[in-house]
């Protein structure tokens, strides 16, 4: 697996090779600080020192940034033909895989830490409980790397960049709406509870929340482990047929 | 050296390789001929693994190219056609790259990367986003990374295109130059290319092998006659 270190420098020194990266770490960075100032948001109103009001907007602001960052991992290779030429490296297809995964997992990375002046903040403005802060950025990173596994699966499966980006949406969407309060209800409505919750428990939603109260639970890591390298899984599969 | 046996490639119900076999021996420089469509670029596509063959098997130094991936393409060179890279690196970057994937440590990259920029005279665009470069630089540029491990095997699909005729030229000597330690495999649609430099000739038509021989014997088919009739004749007749 050594070989994952240069496909992982080239694909992350890529995103900076050309403004791309800027624009997505400014545009993320303001449009998720301002949702949390904004009247959807209330964070000066809820009067608690908390990033809750941050982080409970991160699953709507990943379906459209992840799936921008993860759109070009395979498209553009497919596109340009430069797919043929990796594959005709001594490489393997899951080192190319993990070694281009990781690359936009530690630039999404990149991008959730960036937030931290946020933490120093509310840290600044009150006395925040510090261990739930470290779980929420966990939670996000864990999190932001799910989302990622779908794109790049959904990547892998088109050269066009646009239809990759919005089956990424659509796929990391339907995940993630399996877990929202008004959907669950629904579900509970018409499904036994049992079914219902096993449902809803395939959701981004219902693992981040866990780690916004500060519950680091096994069963949450795995969850957006286990997902992750199921996409990858597929990924390689995709890719080798 | 190189040893395809009676590879078949399908596209749907169309036989784009139809039962293709060769060897190429090292000090061979193979031309690989055929009207557009014919399958050189898929049979190149199979010898270098990028493609699964529906049947058949492609060898380089006796390994199979469908078990052993990874030993077989440490060991050939591979420009692929209109040689495709990554737009946004440098010519520096984009063989450092290549070298570190190949396996050379980080602090003795430079050593294969600035063999490769001098034999192909890249000199000058080293620093240049690949991007900016004109085709023939491209091309160069593909041709220095199948060059930067010094591979046994070379597997050059339309090396001299877009090039101009100097470039041509060189690349040519070059090719010849190298030729004696490697076996290589090269397509092209110039007729005169294969009388400058291949020591074989192989044409293939409808995904079939019609001629395999030596450029002389492939010129006294009809004496006196320039290669590309000989050619149109060969390949026309096959339609």
């Amino acid at each position: 697996m050594k070989q994952v270190v240069p496909i992982f420098k080239r694909e992350f020194g890529g995103y900076f090779r050309t403004p791309v990266a800027y624009v997505f770490l400014i545009a993320f960075l303001v449009i998720s600080i301002s949702l949390a100032f904004s009247r959807f948001g209330g964070f000066y109103d809820s009067g608690i020192a908390s990033l809750d009001r941050y982080f409970i907007f991160y699953p709507w602001v990943f379906l459209f940034f992840v799936p921008a960052v993860g759109m070009r991992l395979w498209s553009e290779e497919r596109r340009s033909g430069s797919i043929e030429l990796l594959f005709t490296l001594p490489i393997t297809t899951l080192e190319a895989v993990v070694g281009k995964y990781l690359a936009g997992w530690a630039f999404l990375t990149l991008a959730i830490i960036l937030s931290l002046p946020m933490a120093f903040t509310v840290a600044y403005l009150g006395s925040p409980d510090w261990g739930i802060l470290v779980s929420s950025y966990l939670g996000a990173i864990l999190m932001a790397g799910s989302y990622l596994g779908v794109c790049s699966l959904t990547s892998a499966c088109t050269k066009n960049q646009v239809i990759s980006f919005v089956f990424g949406l659509i796929c990391c969407a339907a995940l993630m709406f399996l877990g929202l309060s008004a959907f669950t209800n629904f579900l509970e409505s018409i499904l036994p509870i049992g079914v219902a919750g096993a449902i809803s428990n395939f959701s981004f939603v219902t693992h981040f929340e866990a780690f916004t109260k500060g519950i680091i639970d096994p069963k949450d890591i795995m969850f957006f482990l286990s997902l992750t390298c199921f996409t990858l899984f597929l990924n390689v599969l995709v890719l080798e047929n | 050296m190189i040893e395809v046996k009676n590879l078949v490639k399908r596209y749907g119900t169309k036989i784009a390789v139809n039962g293709v076999s060769f060897k190429v021996n090292r000090g061979d420089i193979l031309g690989f001929l055929g009207p557009n469509g014919a399958g050189k670029s898929t049979t190149m596509k199979m010898i270098t693994g990028f493609l699964h063959p529906d049947s058949g098997s492609a060898l380089i130094d006796g390994l199979d190219v469908a078990t052993d991936p990874v030993l077989v393409k440490k060991k050939f060179g591979y420009l692929p056609e209109s040689a495709p890279s990554y737009p946004e690196m440098t010519v520096q970057e984009f063989l450092g790259f290549i070298a570190e994937i190949r396996g050379f440590r980080a602090n003795e990259i430079n050593i294969p990367v600035d063999r490769v920029i001098t034999l192909t005279h890249l000199e000058p665009v080293r620093k240049q986003t690949l991007e900016t470069l004109s085709k023939g630089y491209k091309q160069r540029v593909g041709f220095a990374q199948a060059l930067l491990h010094d591979p046994v095997a070379l597997i050059l699909d339309e090396p001299t295109d877009g090039l101009d005729p100097n470039q041509k030229n060189e690349v040519r000597n070059l090719i010849k130059s190298m030729a004696s330690e490697k076996a290589v495999i090269l397509s092209t649609h110039i007729l005169e290319e294969v009388e400058a430099i291949c020591n074989r000739v192989i044409i293939i038509s409808q995904g079939k092998v019609i001629v395999d021989e030596t450029p002389a014997l492939l010129q006294a088919r009809q004496p006196g006659a320039r290669l590309d009739e000989i050619f149109r004749t060969l390949t026309l007749s096959d339609s």
